[in-house]
């Protein structure tokens, strides 16, 4: 953990070809070997992470035990491959949480345990009670206040280990140049120079953080709607993204060039700040239905995050951790682009929504005809048919119409009615939203089907009932190239021998701001109301 | 461990994640979301380290607090994803 150098005595002729190979492999092999005076500056700027580990790299039992802690998260993740082996996953979760949390307390000198219980204490209190409180509807916003958490601590872990680098074994060296040279074996006061390497890892780790927590902030916001939807959009906001950007990397250079607290100090203050600046500049711009993109991305980018703590540190939980969230973030905004056609930069760059509506929607404003129903005329069609597919979006969140539905569904199949229900990715502001909620109000797993799992089969299907979602079923997607959700993937509802759609008025066009033709077609009945109340009277009617 | 170990134990880690997040079911995609954000909670080892080391004030009140931040996440986050998880049922067999 001390100074590579400390115990070096004489010159050697080898020391020049040792430094390629770091300082650590020269402790190694040669421990009788000592660096001339640039030799020693060199090995300090050479020194990798690795002996940030020393200390707790030299017990292999510690490094065992974060690696098991790693491969308990990959079985976390890898039990969501089905609803009945998720619990033993997350269980599993639990406890690498718990061995890694051990492992650190056990090897190392707490002095002030107390304090750590206090404050897991009141960390874990806080988020129980509000995991067992939240709605399950509010889930994307939740997912959001925690992301932006782990940024936070992010950046509070990399600014503590910036100011006390010893206490996490990162001081590669803490020499004065010239006292160490003449006497050689003893290591005179000083600061503790942290290695350039480290410095851009927890540069990086900071800055990442930091965009996480800000970025994670406004997406909280705005999905909870205590801040418009709408995209907010700056001039020349695309040259300032760039600029502030090129600027943290710049000052993360810097930072890990400079030595000593004068010239990293401000260096680093920079750079944090710039880094909240410009999350809070990347989603400001970012509409809300695109929300479920944006969270995944901040899903990815707290993985990061963890993973370049873990750089730091030479941890291999956490860089085993940060590479599966970051995959898995990175995943999940691979998919909901692609189910909505378009490309993941279109989405960062924002806009989408303000544009579009101001873009003219197609065949100009003229009235267009549509058959309104009731809830007793849709009861009526629903109970004679035989097959009925289900397509809830973001809606039916909204009015938290799933129960209401569920039940609905419940007095259908009693009467023989075969009920399915379609979910499209990109429904809800998250991924996955729809089928929590639908879970939440009991509906099977097994009834719910992805797109592509079920959109042949609205050929057969009597009835299509849509609930709260608008552009997955606009079939503007497959046919008007002009329009701006043209090659996204929707659901073939006009295949459907009758479509129902709930919608509160007809004035709201979709988030894509555009008409949407299902609306007017032959076979569609439009079912206008708030989506509860409708399927609450459509219950009413049935019984 | 040096750089090169610590890379590679990353980059394979990459791979694994990748292949293990593809084959989550879409229908558990906000379980992922939430169970993935507990986990990077593991964050919480460089708080402790930085909590418990004496050296500096200020850097153990920073830590401290990534104490505080990461706990809400790790027992919120597990604990929403069980609540989640415990939803989805199979169809009652009648």
């Amino acid at each position: 953990m001390q100074g590579t150098t400390s115990h070096l005595r004489r010159p050697g002729p080898r020391a020049g070809v040792l430094l390629k190979f770091g300082a650590r492999l020269a402790r190694k092999h040669q421990p009788r070997i000592t660096f001339g005076a640039t030799g020693a500056i060199l090995a300090g700027l050479s020194a990798t992470p690795a002996h940030a580990a020393t200390g707790e790299a030299v017990n292999p039992w510690v490094a065992l035990a974060y690696l098991v802690a790693g491969i308990f998260f990959i079985l976390a993740l890898r039990g969501l491959s089905s609803p009945s082996t998720s619990r033993t996953g997350n269980r599993f979760g639990m406890a690498g949480m718990l061995i890694a949390v051990v492992t650190t307390l056990v090897t190392h000198d707490i002095a002030n345990i107390v304090e750590i219980g206090i404050a897991i204490a009141i960390g874990g209190l806080i988020g129980f009670l509000i995991a067992r409180r939240i709605a399950m509807t509010a889930m994307p916003e939740l997912v959001a206040a925690f992301h932006s958490l782990v940024g936070l601590a992010a950046v509070l872990v990399g600014w503590a280990a910036y100011l006390n680098p010893a206490a996490f074994g990162l001081v590669a060296s803490t020499f004065n140049f010239t006292a160490e040279m003449r006497d050689g074996s003893t290591i005179a006061g000083g600061y503790g120079i942290i290695s350039p390497v480290s410095k851009i890892e927890m540069g990086l780790g900071i800055a990442i953080g930091a965009i996480t927590f800000s970025g994670s902030v406004i997406a909280f916001l705005k999905l909870s709607g205590k801040m418009s939807g709408s995209p907010i959009l700056l001039p020349f906001r695309h040259v300032i993204n760039l600029v502030t950007l090129a600027a943290i990397i710049v000052l993360t250079a810097l930072f890990a060039m400079a030595n000593g607290p004068a010239e990293t100090l401000p260096l680093i203050v920079a750079m944090t700040v710039l880094a909240f600046a410009i999350g809070f500049l990347l989603i400001i711009p970012i509409g809300g239905a695109d929300m479920p993109v944006v969270v995944s991305m901040l899903n990815s980018y707290s993985g990061w995050a963890a993973a370049a703590m873990g750089f730091t540190l030479g941890n291999t939980a956490m860089i085993i951790t940060g590479a599966l969230v970051g995959s898995s973030g990175a995943i999940l905004s691979y998919i909901m682009c692609r189910a909505m056609n378009r490309s993941f930069l279109s989405v960062i760059a924002g806009g989408f929504g303000a544009d579009a509506s101001s873009g003219g929607s197609t065949e100009g404003g003229e009235q267009r005809p549509y058959k309104q129903g009731s809830a007793a005329d849709a009861a009526f069609m629903l109970e004679q048919a035989e097959k009925v597919i289900i397509i809830p979006g973001y809606g039916m969140a909204v009015a938290q119409a799933q129960h209401a539905l569920r039940e609905m569904a419940d007095l259908l199949e009693e009467k023989g009615v075969e009920v399915k229900y379609a979910i499209h990715p990109v429904a809800g502001r998250m991924p996955g939203h729809m089928n929590v909620l639908l879970a939440e109000a009991q509906v099977p797993y097994e009834n719910v089907f992805e797109l592509e799992d079920i959109n042949s089969e609205f050929a057969q299907a009597d009835v299509a009932f849509i609930i709260g979602a608008n552009d997955v079923v606009n079939p503007a997607a497959k046919t008007d190239k002009s329009s701006p959700i043209y090659g996204m993937p929707v659901f073939d509802v006009d295949k459907a021998k009758q479509v129902f759609f709930i919608k509160r008025s007809m004035g709201g066009v979709g988030y894509a701001g555009v008409d949407n033709d299902v609306f007017y077609m032959d076979q569609t009945m439009m079912l206008l109301s708030d989506a509860k109340k409708m399927v609450e009277e459509i219950v009413k009617a049935l019984d | 461990m040096d750089f090169i170990s610590i890379l590679s134990i990353f980059v394979l880690a990459c791979f694994v994640g990748y292949y293990v997040v593809w084959s989550v079911t879409p229908a558990l995609h906000t379980p992922l979301m939430a169970v993935t954000n507990a986990i990077s909670s593991v964050i919480i080892v460089g708080a402790l380290i930085a909590a418990a080391e004496a050296g500096s004030e200020v850097a153990k009140w920073l830590g401290l607090l990534g104490v505080v931040l990461a706990s809400v996440n790790i027992f919120g986050g597990f604990a929403v994803t069980e609540r989640m998880l415990a939803m989805y049922k199979k169809k009652e067999k009648k």
